[in-house]
């Protein structure tokens, strides 16, 4: 493959630098495509632009500093990314989380996908020309900032949950705003895909195009909607249930062609079926503690902290970041807003990490994209990365 | 869990023998290290074989364990999915710094093709056989590979975050 030259056989290719800072490509991304005419021939992908060495970071922080910077990888659903690390970390240490906090985790978690699929199928459609819809239903993605702004006091990077629970419990507050939230969403979302679904332009534009075989995907490694567009029934949250995902009823959507009209469809259904986790959990979520007892890891009240000695030496204990782990290596995944989001986790019993790895699923279904828009239009391969849900700071980690 | 891990033990020992050096649970893991030499061709029988039929590639990484002796201080971890029967191992070999050719997989997933450049990037492993082994997030001109131990968390040539004063 080397896309600078000119000549392949007889013909005259052109060379194009799509990227790294596009306005058509939502992120630093750099293609330099072989074109031949407005036919792609091939291309190459550069990726690294926003690189910030989170693995190596990670092993010079206490455990619970390295939340922050999970919060930077897919950054549209930082709360799926957050839990996930706490997730991680509890089961290195064996705690067991009160069902409570499991639920709110679930609750939090849903939105978080809801806000990443909206990004997704909004800006699908804006990259087909509906400028529309994609205003229409930030609205409600603003919303959901507001509960997690409500909940945790950020909006983009949430920094959400601690090891061993939730900070707090969701003030009278967020519930309102919870509620008024799956009151109205519902209404906001139909009125989104009857603008989008059928609409004749839309679906010229995106069923065929870029599209990926089961195989093909399986091979590349592709999880989450990607995956299940192409036909797998795959998903964390049904294959190895975390968080209580086990308690509740919800479908998984599969595709049939995995092309871009079917990824966006599956997100869509997607979007149904956080909503119905999450009514079953507002409904369901039982009373008790918001967090585990896990003095180790957990931050006491500060009014303890004050008054009581065991609790102000913790509070020093965690906030220098000094508590031992058991040694042992582990890894944990949960279903991320664009796949499967692992963690593995090897420690030596000292305050950092020994190794963190992070299987980002982006980096790992990234390398088909060539593959996926040889052959194409140079528009249609605009709409391939963004139906793909690339997001340059899980890419690049 | 731990039945499968049976399973795999004995199929491992019965296609290579003693090439199995360790095999336990790691929490909900079955994790099997392996002879560097015939980690490839395990990982393709157990890709191949009709009931093991881990098809699928989730992740892999580099390890760096200085404290360990000379002959096992790098290590490569490879981690496997069923999804039918949501089976998941991890293969883990090990291998001495003088030493870090390991057989490329890209030929048997062709997901392993950024993963392996990822890892070359970050510890300098030589994926032998790989199409195009090259960088991939770290700039083409470094010289060393940041993942590595030895290598502080602060780029080597600064000198203005001099912590002499404040300890720490």
């Amino acid at each position: 493959m080397n896309a600078t030259s000119s000549t392949y056989d007889e013909k005259q290719y052109s060379t194009l630098n799509l990227g790294p800072t596009h306005p058509a490509t939502h992120g630093i991304f750099q293609n330099i495509l072989t074109m031949d005419g407005e036919m792609i021939v091939d291309s190459v992908s550069t990726v690294g632009y926003i690189h910030r060495a989170f693995e190596k970071l990670a092993e010079h922080r206490p455990y619970n500093q390295i939340t922050p910077i999970t919060d930077r990888l897919n950054y549209c659903s930082s709360p799926i990314n957050n839990m996930g690390w706490h997730m991680t970390v509890e089961k290195l240490i064996g705690a067991e989380i009160p069902k409570r906090a499991q639920y709110m985790r679930v609750i939090i978690m849903e939105l978080s996908r809801i806000a990443d699929h909206i990004v997704c199928d909004t800006v699908i459609a804006v990259d087909t020309g509906a400028m529309t819809g994609f205003l229409h239903l930030f609205q409600y993605r603003e919303w959901i900032y507001e509960i997690f702004e409500e909940i945790c006091g950020a909006r983009l990077t949430t920094n959400i949950g601690r090891i061993g629970g939730m900070e707090r419990d969701f003030s009278p507050k967020a519930w309102e705003k919870l509620d008024h939230f799956l009151k109205n969403f519902p209404t906001g979302l139909r009125e989104f895909q009857k603008l989008v679904d059928r609409n004749r332009i839309f679906m010229d534009r995106t069923i065929n195009v870029g599209g990926i075989t089961v195989d093909m995907a399986l091979d590349y490694g592709f999880t989450g909607p990607n995956l299940r567009a192409a036909g797998v029934d795959y998903d964390v949250r049904v294959a190895n249930p975390y968080s209580s995902y086990e308690d509740f009823e919800f479908d998984i959507p599969v595709g049939t062609n995995g092309d871009t009209y079917d990824r966006y469809m599956v997100r869509m259904e997607e979007m149904w079926q956080s909503l119905r986790i999450i009514e079953q959990a507002v409904k369901n979520i039982p009373d008790g503690a918001y967090h585990a007892d896990l003095p180790e890891f957990y931050l006491p009240e500060k009014q303890d902290v004050y008054n009581k000695m065991e609790a102000l030496i913790y509070h020093f204990k965690i906030v220098m970041g000094e508590t031992a782990v058991p040694k042992g290596e582990v890894y944990h995944s949960v279903e991320g807003g664009n796949g499967e989001l692992g963690f593995y986790l090897v420690s030596d019993g000292g305050r950092q990490p020994f190794r963190l790895h992070f299987r980002r699923p982006c980096f790992i279904y990234y390398q088909a994209y060539p593959d996926m828009i040889r052959g194409g239009m140079l528009s249609d391969a605009i709409l391939t990365m963004s139906s793909m849900n690339v997001i340059a700071g899980e890419l690049d980690a | 869990m731990s039945e499968l891990l049976e399973i795999v033990k004995n199929k491992l020992q019965d296609k290579f023998g003693d090439a199995v050096l360790a095999s336990e649970m790691h929490y909900d893991f079955p994790v099997f290290i392996l002879k560097k030499e015939l980690v490839k061709e395990a990982l393709k029988f157990l890709k191949e074989d009709a009931e093991l039929n881990f098809h699928f590639l989730t992740t892999m990484c580099g390890l760096h364990h200085p404290e360990n002796p000379a002959e096992s201080e790098f290590g490569l971890m490879y981690q496997l999915h069923n999804m039918p029967k949501n089976w998941r191992i991890r293969i883990k070999t090990f291998m001495s710094r003088e030493n870090l050719d390991m057989l490329t997989v890209t030929d048997v997933w062709k997901t392993a093709g950024w993963m392996e450049r990822q890892e070359f990037d970050f510890f300098g492993f030589n994926f032998v056989g790989h199409p195009n082994l090259k960088r991939i997030l770290n700039m083409d001109e470094m010289n060393y590979f940041p993942m590595r131990k030895e290598y502080p968390l602060e780029d080597m040539q600064r000198d203005d975050k001099n912590d002499k004063m404040f300890g720490r």
